[in-house]
């Protein structure tokens, strides 16, 4: 249910744009749709961003993992428990550009005498890393469709995603490795029993949708070739804001961009805000200093405690009697 | 109700045959499909009313976990909800890792009950969707559009029964927030979620009950200050006895350089009282201005696993008696979760505190820089520094008839950071120390499976499989290097490790780190020591030896 519900709708998803561009509504999907679903894409994300900023972090709790600054014959760790700003950028940068935490990943196994046994285990690491850099790079390759002329570094990109130079047009690495690792990340989903378990329709339904799109560009460049010369000017249309109506372009042009627009449209409500969300988890982006520097919290409550002169009038007699000392003597009594 | 945990060997063939999701088990049901069951040893007692009314809290009355009815009051979703609603306003991190979980799996086998019991829902992601199905239900639009289709589901008392089940079956170890790529800390979803429960009046005692009797006493075993003073005082004739060494604590001492904090365990239980012995010993051996406390008489803070507002009143103690005491800086002792709120919270609810001094080591004169705001030392980072600098005479041989390995408490190799101060005070203290495997210690260490209040009697089952990853790597190196002593710095450790080895590993024995201080120090004039502080037989240490001097 949770694996065919959402492959039902990226294929319905799909064969609307179909559809739609069919019957000739090329200026809904081509233009309408693409500047809506940026506004949703721009407006949520920040709106995302904000909800969570507006929530303090009272308490400064990074979890640590290495070796905090202490005295100072102690060989620290700034990269795992960071003290100060600098470590703190490091320790994220690791996080962001490399998923260190996840590279730290390992695979427990009750052998068959009752011991449990810990492997290293490194595969969704790479393929986390494969496809997320991928999508980097197949997205900044995208830029030569926004400028006139393409820039630099697009270049240099292109020339490095595409060193095998097999096939015509030549093949760009990413779009093999995007496919690939999106792949593996559906199928352990499918295969391991553990993840069967913890997935949901959510966890399959962006990762068929961006399946999607990776295959309909691919088809677009390799196979189905659509007017490339159309397409730029389509976008950059769009990007100088002219509300021109498109020319004709295939299809399946059409498909991939509106898969395009219903990710970017589905992204800020998504778990896909981890883009966002990683930078903010206050568990790595905060400095295990909080014994040098105090923290704040805005919201400290105040807390009525039981002060010692209140324990003191409850046992003020027992406490004399042990010899302890004490702030106020027994009221003289009777004699 | 049984008190004990399965038979081991029913429990072992249970791990070798019996089917589980951490094996693989392809049958496995979704854990929404599977009814939580409240069966003999799986659950702790519940608050009693009188504890529940002493403290103010909601709903007191007498109840059980296993009752059909919980006997909830009316309107008790609402309450739910809306302390749901403040607390997504008071942490980020709460609301956070609400919305950016990916459902990686990276989590899933890191956590020490799942590891022991195989239950889907002892996932860390699925302990934390268990309150997540709840939010998207409630907050989020999507959840209240597509409901199920999108994981979301109603607050029920089902639920809340679940919750109550499985946020007690997370010690707050942070072991998955080390594994997880956004730093996601179940800690962080069941504190939020114990203080949930807290409101819906589903408190177990072993919590309340120790920070009820916190609050009017000054520590969670509710002794009263003659009674401490006399227990401390019975501990100064025990190391009279074996040492022939009067050492001189003193109460409550306006003046004093120094307020001395340790969990009270270390006073009252055993095996802590040695710890407490080694503590008392170091102090007199190097001559240090301190006095011990019958108020702030506890360093341990069972408020932490009930709110934070409670976490923040039992804390507030501390510095509420430094500041009347007129000491310059806080030494505090052996513990775990006590050094995770005197590190990363106590400053911040309690402080500032600027009627102390930056902490200056009388005896080295090495400035505890990263302690100068909250100006509390942890001993480890003293004791590591006084014999870093010499100051200690120590002959390691006196620990000879121990094999030691070390079990880094979650909180402080998690919380603080803590991984090399205890290494080497136990390296120089003892001859033989021994590691246990990769991926079991440091930051990526196992919980002793009864940590946040749960090392109670009733919960012996659930606490001998949560443990069962930790003992399991003690099993390791006791079968590898005859180890037969289990090092910690926590009071919650020396409290659960006994049973815990008993069960998985007999002739394991558990032991606080300043208890090998002690055995190992040498103090001046002392008589000769042929057993260490818990009147166990130490190897005789050859007379030749320099430190061992005259007397023949």
């Amino acid at each position: 249910m949770k694996v065919v519900y959402p492959l039902i709708a990226v294929i319905f998803l799909s064969a609307v744009a179909f559809a739609g561009v069919s019957a000739g509504l090329d200026y809904l999907f081509g233009v309408i749709i693409p500047y809506f679903a940026l506004f949703v894409f721009l407006s949520g994300f920040v709106w995302r961003i904000y909800d969570w900023v507006k929530s303090p972090v009272p308490f400064r709790i990074p979890t640590t993992s290495g070796q905090a600054k202490s005295l100072e014959w102690i060989k620290k760790n700034e990269l795992e428990s960071p003290s100060g700003f600098w470590g703190v950028v490091g320790r994220m940068s690791l996080e962001v550009l490399f998923f260190r935490s996840l590279f730290r990943n390992t695979k427990a196994e009750m052998a068959e005498d009752a011991t449990l046994a810990y492997a290293s285990s490194k595969w969704l690491w790479m393929a986390g890393m494969i496809f997320h850099w991928s999508l980097l790079v197949i997205v900044l390759r995208h830029y030569r469709f926004f400028l006139a002329s393409v820039p630099g570094f697009v270049e240099l990109l292109e020339s490095v995603d595409g060193f095998l130079q097999i096939t015509l047009p030549t093949l760009y690495l990413t779009d093999l490795l995007v496919v690939v690792a999106l792949t593996f990340l559906v199928l352990r989903r499918l295969v391991s029993v553990q993840l069967r378990v913890i997935s949901l329709s959510t966890d399959f339904f962006p990762l068929f949708l961006i399946l999607a799109i990776a295959l309909s560009g691919i088809s677009m460049r390799y196979l189905d070739k659509v007017d490339v010369v159309a397409v730029k000017n389509l976008v950059q249309g769009l990007t100088s804001f002219s509300f021109a109506a498109p020319a004709e372009i295939g299809a399946i042009f059409y498909v991939h961009l509106f898969l395009v627009c219903v990710l970017a449209m589905y992204f800020p409500s998504s778990k896909l805000m981890h883009m966002g969300g990683i930078f903010l988890s206050p568990t790595r982006n905060l400095a295990n200093n909080s014994r040098e520097k105090r923290h704040i919290n805005p919201w400290n409550p105040d807390v009525k405690i039981r002060t010692y002169a209140e324990y003191e009038d409850e046992f003020r007699e027992k406490m004399i009697k042990a010899d302890l000392p004490v702030e106020k003597q027994l009221p003289a009594e009777k004699e | 109700m049984s008190t004990n945990p399965p038979k081991i060997a029913e429990l072992k063939a249970e791990y070798e045959n019996a089917p589980s999701l951490l094996k693989g088990d392809s049958s496995a049901k979704e854990w929404l499909d599977i009814p939580v069951e409240f069966r003999d040893g799986n659950w702790c007692h519940a608050a009693k009313p009188e504890v529940i009314e002493n403290l103010g809290f909601n709903n007191p009355r007498k109840w059980s976990p296993d009752d059909p009815d919980w006997q909830l009051e009316e309107g008790w979703q609402q309450i739910v909800l809306a302390g749901m609603k403040e607390r997504l306003g008071q942490f980020r991190s709460f609301k956070l890792f609400m919305d950016i979980c990916v459902r990686c799996g990276a989590c899933s086998d890191k956590c020490h009950f799942f590891l022991g019991t195989g239950d889907p829902k002892n996932m860390p992601v699925v302990r934390a969707e268990l309150l997540r199905s709840v939010y998207r239900h409630e907050f989020t639009w999507s959840g209240k559009l597509l409901k199920g289709l999108v994981g979301a589901r109603p607050l029920t008392e089902e639920v809340l029964k679940e919750w109550f089940m499985y946020f007690h079956q997370c010690t707050e170890c942070r072991r998955c927030s080390v594994f997880c790529p956004f730093g996601i800390d179940t800690a962080e979803v069941t504190l939020v979620g114990r203080e949930l429960l807290n409101l819906a009046g589903a408190n177990i005692n072993w919590i309340t009950k120790p920070v009820s009797d916190c609050s009017r006493t000054g520590n969670h075993l509710g002794i009263e200050p003659h009674t401490f003073k006399s227990v401390v005082e019975s501990l100064v004739e025990d190391i009279e006895d074996q040492t022939g060494i009067t050492v001189n604590p003193t109460f409550n001492r306006k003046g004093a350089e120094i307020l001395f904090i340790t969990p009270s365990g270390d006073v009252f239980g055993d095996p802590g009282i040695y710890t407490m012995m080694g503590y008392l010993m170091l102090f007199e051996h190097i001559g240090l201005d301190y006095t011990l406390s019958t108020y702030a008489s506890e360093g341990g803070n069972f408020g932490y696993f009930t709110s934070n507002q409670t976490a923040k009143k039992l804390n507030a103690k501390m510095y509420h008696e430094a500041e009347r005491l007129g000491v310059k800086w806080i030494l505090g002792g052996e513990c775990g979760h006590m050094w995770r709120v005197v590190h990363q919270y106590m400053d911040t609810m309690n402080g500032p505190a600027d009627f102390m001094e930056e902490p200056v080591s009388p005896i080295t004169g090495t400035k505890f820089r990263n302690a100068t705001s909250t100006k509390m030392v942890h001993i480890a980072e003293f004791t590591a520094d006084l014999i870093h600098q010499n100051k200690l005479k120590l002959d390691p041989r006196r620990n000879d008839h121990l094999k030691t390995t070390f079990h880094d408490s979650c909180n402080i190799a998690r919380g603080m950071g803590m991984m090399e101060e205890p290494r080497y005070v136990l390296r120089n203290v003892c001859n033989s120390f021994n590691e246990m495997p990769e991926h079991t210690i440091r930051e990526e260490t196992f919980c002793c499976g009864s940590g946040s209040g749960l090392n109670t009697d009733e919960y012996m089952d659930i606490r001998m499989r949560g443990g069962f990853p930790r003992a399991n790597a003690v099993k390791h190196v006791k079968d590898k290097f005859d180890v037969n002593a289990l090092v910690a710095i926590c009071a919650i450790d020396r409290a659960s490790l006994p049973p815990l080895m008993n069960y998985w590993n007999p002739g394991v024995q558990v032991y606080g780190l300043h208890e090998l201080v002690g055995n190992a120090l040498v103090m001046d004039g002392e008589e000769e020591r042929s057993e260490d502080l818990r009147e166990d037989d130490m190897l005789e240490i050859e007379t030749e030896s320099p430190v061992q001097e005259d007397d023949a």
